[in-house]
C-alpha cells in the first residue's frame, strides 16, 4: 500500500525546511517509520520520489543508520546499554534477565507486539549507569527488577514516566518527533537528573563560583 | 586562586524549569547577542582566538582559529554546524546540557554564526535523546518567537536561521566529515580531506563544525571577556569544561572545573570510590584514549599532561572502573563496540576491527597462548595511522595500553582456562545478581 497524502506531504515539509532537499532525507525516513512502523519498500519509493533520487540510494542510507527498522516494532523499543561501563555496571545481567522474562532474542518483538528488545551503544548516560533507553527516553539506574516492572507495566498499558522525562509515549510517536514534527511535551520531566547535578551542588554548598567577568561586579 | 569548581555552562541547571526562555533570560541568557553585535564578526573571532579556548569535542583544536579559516571572500553562503551527536563511549555532557539548558547552545549558535557570517546553523542531535530534541526544539522556536533568531535579529540587520537535525544512530556520524555527509542525507562516510570543511564543507561551501561544549563556552566569553576565560586553567589548555565521572565512583556526575584538575580530586569531590572498593583502571576522555591508571591520579587533566602521560585529554569522560571489573572484558567489549561503528570505508579498520575481536574473544575466554598477545599489537600497529579516519586509531587504545598496563590480567585468563572474574561483583547490584549471574556465566 503506498503512503497517504498527508504523510507525502509532510515528506515534501520536511525536506523544505533544508537548503538542499535531500538534507531531509534522515528525518523523512523517521516520518516514515512513525507512519508505517518501519522502513517500508512503499516508504522508501515516497522518499526517492520527493528527492528525485533512486530507490537503491535511499535504501543504501536507510540500510546504514541503527534506528532505522525492516522488521516491524514494537510499541515500545526498549534498549539495553550493553556498552562496556553499562555493562559492568550491571547491563548485561539486565539484558540477560529481559530476554528471558520477554522470552525474545536482540533485536526480537514480543508476540504481542508491544515490545522491542534490543541491545544499544553508549546513550550519552553512563553517570546514570546501567542505563535502559525505551523508545529513545531514559530510564536511568537500571537493575534486573526494575527493569522487568517497566517492561510488565509497559505490557499492562499502565503509564510509566522517563525517570529524567515525561510520560512514555509509543514508538510511533516518538519517531515523529524525530522526523520534526514536535509534540509539545517538552516542559514534562525535570532539567536535570541527580548525577547531572552533583558537581553544581558541591559547589553550591562550599559557596564556589568561576571569577567574576569584565562586564559585572559579580561572576556568574 | 580559581575556585575548585567553577559552574559556568552547568550554572543555571538548578534553576526552577532551567530549559525555558524565561528561565534563561531572567539570569541575563542572550546578553551576549547585542554585545557580539556591537563588535565587528572579526573582532568575535579575535575575541575567542584570545580566549584561548579549544574545542571540547575531542581533538582540543583552537575554536577561533579554526573560525579564522573561513575564507570570507568565497561568495558561497557560510554554515555553522553544531556536533550533538555526543556517542564516544563514556562522554555525557552535551545531552545533560541540551536537556537542561537549550537556550546556552541557541545563543552560542548565533554569536558563533554571527562571527563567522552565517546564514543558517545546524545542530545535528544524535537520534537517540528524544526529550533532548523536544527541549531543543522547543528552544528554537521559543527564540525565533523573542526575536533571537530569524530576521534582523535585535534590529541588527543580522539574519540567521537554525535547523535541529536528528541523526539516526551512527557512532561514525560524529567525526565531522561523516556528519556532513549524514547532513546531506546520504550514508555517515567520512570524507577525503583536504579540503577541509572551511572550505568546502557543508553542500560544498566553507562550513564549521564545533562541538556542542565549545559552542555553548562562546556567550560567557563575549558577555565576560577573553581574559575572564583565559585566567581559568592551565597555560596552554584555558578555560573550563564539563568532567564526565561515571563507575565505580561514589557520586558519578558531571563536575565543571577549569582544565587541569586532577582525578584524585575529582574523585574525592565526588565522595570516593564506592565504599571498600580502589580504583583500578581509568579512560580521561572516552573509551578512544588510552587507558590510565591510578599511578595517574595527579596527572593534571589538560591537553598537554594527560598527552605526557601517554592518552588523551578527550572529552573528559573519566569512566572509572574499580578492582572488580576484569579489564580484558571491559576491552573486549569497546573492541566489538568499534567493529560494529566502522563504517567500512577502509580496509585496515574494517577489517583489522573484525581481527582484533576475534583474538580478543579467543583470549577472554583462556584459549590461543601469550603470542597472541603480541598479535593483538601487531594488528594494532596495522590500524594506527593507517585508517582513513580515527576511528580505526581509536579502536586500538584500549587494547595497546590495557596489555601496556595489565599484560598479567590477559595471561590469568589463559591460567584459569577462561575470566577469573565474578561479573557480579562490579555491577551496582551485586548482592541481587547471585542468580542472574548464573544464567551469563
Ligand atoms: C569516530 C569519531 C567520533 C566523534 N564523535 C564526536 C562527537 O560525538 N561529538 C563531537 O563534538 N565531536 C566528535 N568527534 C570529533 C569531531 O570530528 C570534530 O573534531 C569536533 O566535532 C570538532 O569540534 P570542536 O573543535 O569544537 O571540538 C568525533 C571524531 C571521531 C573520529
Ligand atoms: S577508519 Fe573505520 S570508520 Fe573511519 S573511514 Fe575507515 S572504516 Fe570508516
Ligand atoms: S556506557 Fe551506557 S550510557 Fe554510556
Amino acid at each position: 500500500m503506498s503512503l497517504d497524502q498527508k504523510t507525502r506531504d509532510e515528506l515534501r515539509e520536511i525536506a523544505a525546511r533544508y537548503p538542499e532537499a535531500r538534507s531531509g532525507l534522515l528525518p523523512m525516513l523517521h516520518l516514515v517509520q512513525s507512519v508505517e512502523g518501519r522502513v517500508t519498500p512503499e516508504g522508501i519509493e515516497a522518499c526517492a520520489e520527493v528527492l528525485g533520487i533512486s530507490a537503491a540510494e535511499v535504501n543504501g542510507v536507510a540500510t546504514f543508520y541503527t534506528m532505522y527498522k525492516r522488521k516491524p516494532v514494537g510499541d515500545y523499543h526498549v534498549g539495553v546499554c550493553t556498552n562496556t561501563l553499562c555493562a559492568v555496571m550491571g547491563g548485561d545481567l539486565i539484558f540477560e534477565r529481559l530476554k528471558d522474562h520477554l522470552e525474545v532474542g536482540n533485536d526480537e518483538t514480543t508476540e504481542d507486539g508491544t515490545i522491542t528488545l534490543e541491545h544499544i551503544e553508549c546513550n550519552a548516560a553512563c553517570d546514570y549507569a546501567p542505563v535502559m533507553m525505551v523508545n529513545w527516553e531514559f530510564m536511568d539506574n537500571q537493575t534486573p527488577e526494575s527493569a522487568v516492572q517497566v517492561v510488565d507495566d509497559l505490557r499492562a498499558g499502565n503509564e510509566v514516566h522517563s525517570t529524567r522525562g515525561p510520560r512514555l509515549c509509543t514508538w510511533r510517536e516518538a519517531e515523529r518527533v524525530l522526523a520534526g514534527f514536535p509534540d509539545d511535551r517538552a516542559d514534562e520531566g525535570p532539567a536535570a537528573g541527580p548525577a547531572s547535578l552533583a558537581g553544581l551542588r558541591i559547589a553550591r554548598e562550599k559557596g564556589w563560583t568561576a571569577p567574576a567577568g569584565e562586564s559585572k561586579g559579580e561572576s556568574k | 586562586m580559581t575556585d575548585t569548581l567553577t559552574p559556568v555552562l552547568t550554572d543555571n541547571w538548578d534553576a526552577e524549569r532551567a530549559w525555558t526562555l524565561a528561565s534563561y533570560e531572567e539570569r541575563g541568557g542572550y546578553a551576549a547577542l547585542d554585545k557580539a553585535f556591537a563588535m565587528a564578526p572579526d573582532d568575535v573571532i579575535a575575541a575567542v582566538k584570545e580566549s584561548g579556548l579549544r574545542g571540547r569535542g575531542g581533538a582540543g583544536f583552537p575554536t577561533g582559529m579554526k573560525w579564522g579559516f573561513i575564507p570570507q571572500d568565497n561568495p558561497k553562503p557560510k554554515y555553522l554546524v553544531v556536533n550533538a551527536d555526543e556517542s564516544e563511549p563514556g562522554t555525557c555532557k552535551d545531552i545533560p546540557l541540551m536537556m537542561a539548558s537549550p537556550h546556552t547552545l541557541v545563543e552560542g549558535v548565533i554569536v558563533s554564526s554571527y562571527a563567522i557570517r552565517a546564514n543558517t546553523a545546524f545542530i545535528y542531535v544524535r537520534g537517540e535523546v528524544l526529550h533532548v530534541i523536544r527541549r531543543l526544539q522547543r528552544a528554537v522556536q521559543e527564540a525565533y518567537l523573542a526575536g533571537h533568531l530569524g530576521k534582523n535579529i535585535h534590529g541588527s540587520g543580522y539574519d540567521l536561521d537554525l535547523i535541529v537535525h536528528a541523526g539516526a544512530g551512527a557512532y561514525i556520524c560524529g567525526e565531522e566529515t561523516a556528519l556532513l555527509e549524514g547532513l546531506e542525507g546520504r550514508r555517515g562516510q567520512p570524507r577525503l580531506r583536504p579540503p577541509f570543511p572551511a572550505v568546502a564543507g557543508l553542500y560544498a561551501s566553507p562550513t564549521v563544525i564545533n562541538n556542542v561544549e565549545s559552542i555553548a563556552s562562546v556567550p560567557s566569553i563575549i558577555v565576560n571577556g577573553p581574559a575572564w576565560f583565559a585566567g581559568m586553567g592551565t597555560e596552554k589548555s584555558n578555560g573550563f569544561g564539563i568532567f564526565s565521572l561515571s563507575g565505580h565512583v561514589a557520586n558519578p556526575g558531571q563536575y565543571e572545573a577549569p582544565l587541569g584538575i586532577t582525578l584524585r580530586e575529582l574523585i574525592d569531590l565526588a565522595g570516593g570510590m564506592r565504599e571498600g572498593h580502589e580504583l583500578k583502571f581509568w579512560t580521561p576522555g572516552g573509551s578512544s584514549t588510552p587507558l590510565l591508571t591510578p599511578e595517574h591520579l595527579d596527572v593534571p587533566l589538560d591537553f598537554e599532561a594527560v598527552g605526557a602521560a601517554g592518552s588523551m585529554l578527550g572529552t573528559r569522560a573519566l569512566q572509572l572502573f574499580d578492582e572488580t571489573t576484569c579489564v580484558v572484558r571491559a576491552v573486549l567489549r569497546w573492541t566489538e563496540f568499534y567493529k560494529h561503528e566502522s563504517c567500512g570505508k577502509c580496509t585496515p579498520c574494517r577489517e583489522g576491527t573484525w581481527w582484533l575481536t576475534q583474538t580478543l574473544a579467543r583470549l577472554e575466554k583462556g584459549q590461543g597462548s601469550e603470542a597472541d598477545l603480541d598479535l593483538l599489537l601487531d594488528q594494532c600497529d596495522n590500524i594506527l595511522g593507517r585508517s582513513f579516519c580515527a576511528l580505526g586509531d581509536g579502536a586500538t587504545s584500549p587494547i595497546s595500553s590495557s596489555i601496556q598496563y595489565f599484560r598479567d590480567e590477559y595471561l590469568a585468563h589463559l591460567t584459569h582456562g577462561g575470566c577469573p572474574f565474578d561479573p557480579a561483583a562490579s555491577t551496582t547490584f551485586p548482592s541481587l545478581s547471585d542468580t542472574a549471574a548464573g544464567a551469563t556465566a
